[in-house]
């Protein structure tokens, strides 16, 4: 890393703020036209929430995990940058891991542990609820993305990313992975607890691990979320939409409009699909989507294999 | 420099963890400190330029512990998982062992005579890794698989008291006079 790329560094987190708040507006506009009101009210939204939460002041029950509980919600926006932190932009990139693709792994499991320490810190039954459907939701969903990551890894033989990108300089792998980009779509939605799998927030535990949040620490886990949803619509540019590539424009431009386009779509997916419980998920997603998606591995490693290499 | 100052900070944090998991009083504050604990010996196996198994090191104990809180308070039998408690039992032989333990470790440290290094490391370590694991090892890894999952179901099977299994026997195939597998399927959803 230059020294140039040293300081360039301190944008990441706010790139990833300003591209959340965005993507809430972007929903706040959506839920106004569906509720038939003045779309300018639902654009506002997040930011009439912010300032409302930044005056609240914090409340905790009795017997709370203070500890645990604001780590847990602080952390989530930071696993989200820490994502954000290794996806090349074009030629770029902050963090040039040669394990890319598992860094990205590694901090989708962060999020298993923050979201159920968000639950157990709160001190309250329904939070600790939602904590325990996010958990078992995490073992449905995990699997099936461990394997779904691979596939851009098989068809580019590497796992750093500035090798996946260019292995799709003839063919995106969307093109011919997409069950691994479907699955890896919907392990976004879930690890941001979003959309369908929005069951730990759930109405039906009144909030679940938001139930007992207030202040500050509201903001940073509602924002977090979408930071979550950011950092996965990024991340899915280099493993599947070819990175930086596209026309005259430079390739950071490219990447964050690709990363919008993504996050249209799980904006979209929020609105198509009601709530799935976590328990029917697991058989979904053992029974049926992880066969298909080793399926899906077999045709790119036979593709590389026949092709010596990607498409 | 600051290589040097990262690795000792690191080590800090993992001794510090390791401690922090015997002297505060949560289930959840114990196994998220021994989560800290490993993240920090991860971090520092990445230092060591291992970065897939510095990583994967910090992936897999973030994982176990995420799950392992679930099961200390699953079966912690009476309710005290979510009350305040203490992480030890057994203090005096317990301090006995670690001692003579940590003595033995340091004095190999000190006294074995460490081969020189032969060779150098491979230029893509995790490509090596992967052949060396995956190549002449196969067969082994093909058969610990299998015996280490079996033995964790047989595990959790024992543990549980009131399971399906202490309940049932091994018939778990057998079916009611209405065709039904019985037991019923005891989360009826997902795929029927």
């Amino acid at each position: 890393m230059s020294d140039g790329a040293f300081v360039l560094v301190v944008l990441v987190p706010v790139v990833v703020a300003v591209l959340s708040a965005v993507t809430a507006s972007a929903n706040g506009v959506l839920d106004a036209r569906t509720n038939g009101a003045q779309l300018r009210t639902g654009f506002a939204v997040p930011f009439q929430e912010t300032a409302r939460l930044l005056r609240q002041q914090r409340r905790t029950l009795p017997g709370a995990d203070s500890l645990l509980w604001r780590i847990s919600s602080a952390g989530i926006g930071i696993a989200a940058v820490l994502k954000v932190l290794v996806i090349p932009l074009g030629g770029f990139t902050f963090a040039d891991l040669p394990v890319g693709v598992v860094w990205f792994n590694a901090m989708d499991v962060l999020l298993w542990a923050l979201w159920w320490l968000l639950g157990w810190g709160a001190n309250s039954s329904w939070s600790l609820i939602g904590g325990y459907r996010f958990l078992s939701q995490a073992l449905a969903y995990e699997i099936p993305l461990m394997f779904a990551l691979t596939a851009p890894a098989i068809g580019a033989g590497s796992l750093r990313l500035l090798t996946v990108q260019t292995a799709q300089t003839h063919v995106w792998f969307v093109v011919w992975m997409p069950v691994a980009f479907l699955v890896f779509a919907a392990s976004v939605v879930a690890f941001a607890s979003w959309g369908p799998f929005q069951t730990a927030l759930g109405a039906d535990i009144t909030g679940g691990v938001l139930l007992e949040l207030s202040g500050i620490d509201r903001l940073l886990v509602t924002g977090g979320r979408y930071a979550v949803l950011v950092a996965g619509a990024g991340f899915s540019v280099p493993l599947f939409f070819g990175g930086g590539a596209g026309p005259i424009l430079p390739a950071g431009v490219w990447v964050v409009l690709k990363t919008c386009l993504v996050l249209a779509g799980l904006l979209t997916v929020r609105r198509l699909f009601p709530t799935v419980r976590p328990d029917r998920l697991a058989e979904i997603a053992w029974v049926i989507v992880v066969p298909l998606t080793l399926l899906q591995l077999a045709v790119v490693a036979v593709i590389v294999g026949v092709n010596g290499g990607a498409l | 420099m600051i290589t040097a100052i990262l690795f000792w900070v690191l080590t800090a944090l993992a001794v510090a963890g390791g401690i922090a998991v015997f002297v505060v009083n949560s289930m959840a504050r114990a196994t998220y400190a021994l989560a800290v604990s490993f993240v920090a010996v991860g971090a520092m196996i990445v230092m060591l330029h291992l970065d897939y198994i510095g990583v994967i090191t910090i992936l897999m104990m973030l994982m176990e512990m995420a799950v392992m809180a679930v099961f200390m308070v699953m079966f912690m039998g009476m309710n005290p998982a979510l009350m305040p408690m203490d992480m030890t039992h057994n203090k005096r032989r317990s301090v006995i062992l670690a001692v003579l333990v940590f003595v033995v470790l340091a004095a190999a440290i000190v006294f074995i005579p460490w081969p020189n290094r032969t060779g150098s490391p491979a230029d893509d370590l995790t490509k090596s890794l992967g052949d060396a694991i995956m190549g002449s090892k196969m067969l082994v890894m093909l058969t610990i698989s299998p015996v280490l999952f079996a033995t964790i179901i047989a595990a959790l099977v024992l543990a549980n008291p009131k399971g399906r299994y202490d309940r049932y026997g091994d018939a778990l195939d057998r079916r009611d006079v209405d065709g039904h597998p019985d037991p019923d399927d005891p989360i009826p959803g997902g795929l029927g």
